[in-house]
């Protein structure tokens, strides 16, 4: 067990990260992955972030990190779904693999997931959390003007796939 | 706004819950060797505590009065910033708890993390720890037991900042003429220890 982060290093509890950011991490990940995978999505993330804690050499923008880790948790996790589709049986059946909570839009989120992962997270963050475009670069750790590029891309692309 | 954009804007409403996300992160950190610092509240007769448990053992017992993010910060910085709410991980300390305030146990059973205790304090407390349910000490008589007999003031010091109060009974330590001396936690609870104990001064 890491005895005394002696290295004047002041990183908060774990556990207050858990609390300040844990239910909009759940809602990145709802919108990134669906709410079947966002669950584990978020669990996933946060054992990887409590794994790699004590080694953060600086607690600055913690917020950032986490977002970061996330959106690779969710990338794994649309690929992994892409490999591994709900089947039609599970979904007449309401198996385990299927959307507990179906939504009016699922044809739009489906094209969402479907979208390249920076694109994907760019309109998420400025769509469903409402950010402006230098926050969500800030969240994705990429400059504005590449926040911007990756809306415009992104809203493009998906309106293709959209009205497909 | 274009009505994709509207579209994106009413995502689906996510509803996390949490109770259950925490007991996962608390289980699965726990057996991925993740989980340095587990803590948990619980009501005591003397106020509500809150248990601080690492895998070596029992580690921080915080009383009502002392603010927890303080105490949460002082963990993070000298034992690990691992640190999750995980109530099951302190059922131990919980039970031995509830059985001693009950009168059910006169000793504890539990093994205790001194990472927050060092050089003379640890001394101290470590003969604190022997002193038996019932029974009383003077600063001095610590201070011996510890090795520098003269030092009656520097034992009390150490007393004051016992991080596991109760468990490691620094209220059993009392001035030689009998007065109750000092109490982290505020005399009325050495007071009431104590006569749980049958053991308060008259």
């Amino acid at each position: 067990m890491p005895r005394a982060v002696s290295r004047g290093v002041r990183l908060p509890p774990f556990q207050r990260l858990v609390d300040d950011h844990a239910a909009e991490l759940h809602r990145f990940l709802v919108a990134s992955v669906g709410q079947t995978d966002a669950e584990d999505c978020l669990q996933e993330t946060l054992l990887s972030a409590l794994r790699a804690y004590p080694r953060l050499r600086h607690g600055d923008n913690l917020r950032a990190w986490l977002y970061t880790i996330a959106h690779r948790k969710a990338t794994d996790a649309v690929r992994w779904r892409l490999r591994h589709p709900v089947s039609d049986l599970d979904e007449a059946t309401g198996g385990l693999a299927s959307d507990p909570q179906p939504t009016t839009d699922d044809g739009l989120w489906r094209c969402v997931r479907a979208l390249p992962a920076k694109q994907r997270a760019a309109l998420v963050h400025r769509f469903v959390f409402d950010l402006a475009y230098r926050d969500v670069g800030e969240r994705m750790g990429i400059s504005e003007e590449a926040a911007r590029q990756n809306v415009s891309t992104g809203l493009r692309r998906l309106r293709k796939e959209v009205e497909r | 706004m274009t009505d994709l954009e509207q579209r994106l804007r009413n995502a689906p409403p996510a509803e996390l819950d949490r109770k259950a996300l925490d007991a996962a992160l608390a289980q699965r950190a726990g057996k991925a060797s993740l989980l340095d610092v587990a803590y948990a509240e619980l009501d005591s007769p003397i106020g509500e505590l809150v248990v601080f448990v690492t895998p070596r053992g029992l580690l921080r017992v915080k009383y009502a009065d002392e603010p927890i993010e303080g105490v949460l910060a002082e963990v993070a910085a000298r034992v690990s910033p691992r640190i999750l709410r995980a109530p099951r991980r302190t059922d131990p300390v919980r039970r031995e708890l509830e059985g001693y305030f009950a009168l059910r146990r006169r000793s504890f059973d539990l093994l205790i993390d001194w990472s927050l205790v060092q050089g003379f304090a640890g001394n101290v407390l470590r003969e604190t720890s022997r002193i038996p349910f019932g029974d009383v000490r003077s600063y001095g008589q610590v201070a011996r037991q510890a090795g520098s007999p003269r030092a009656a003031r520097a034992a009390g010091n150490a007393l004051g900042s016992n991080p596991i109060p109760i468990v490691v009974p620094c209220h059993r330590v009392l001035h030689a003429d009998g007065g109750l001396g000092g109490y982290s936690g505020g005399l009325d609870r050495k007071r009431y220890l104590l006569a749980l104990e049958g053991s308060l001064p008259a």
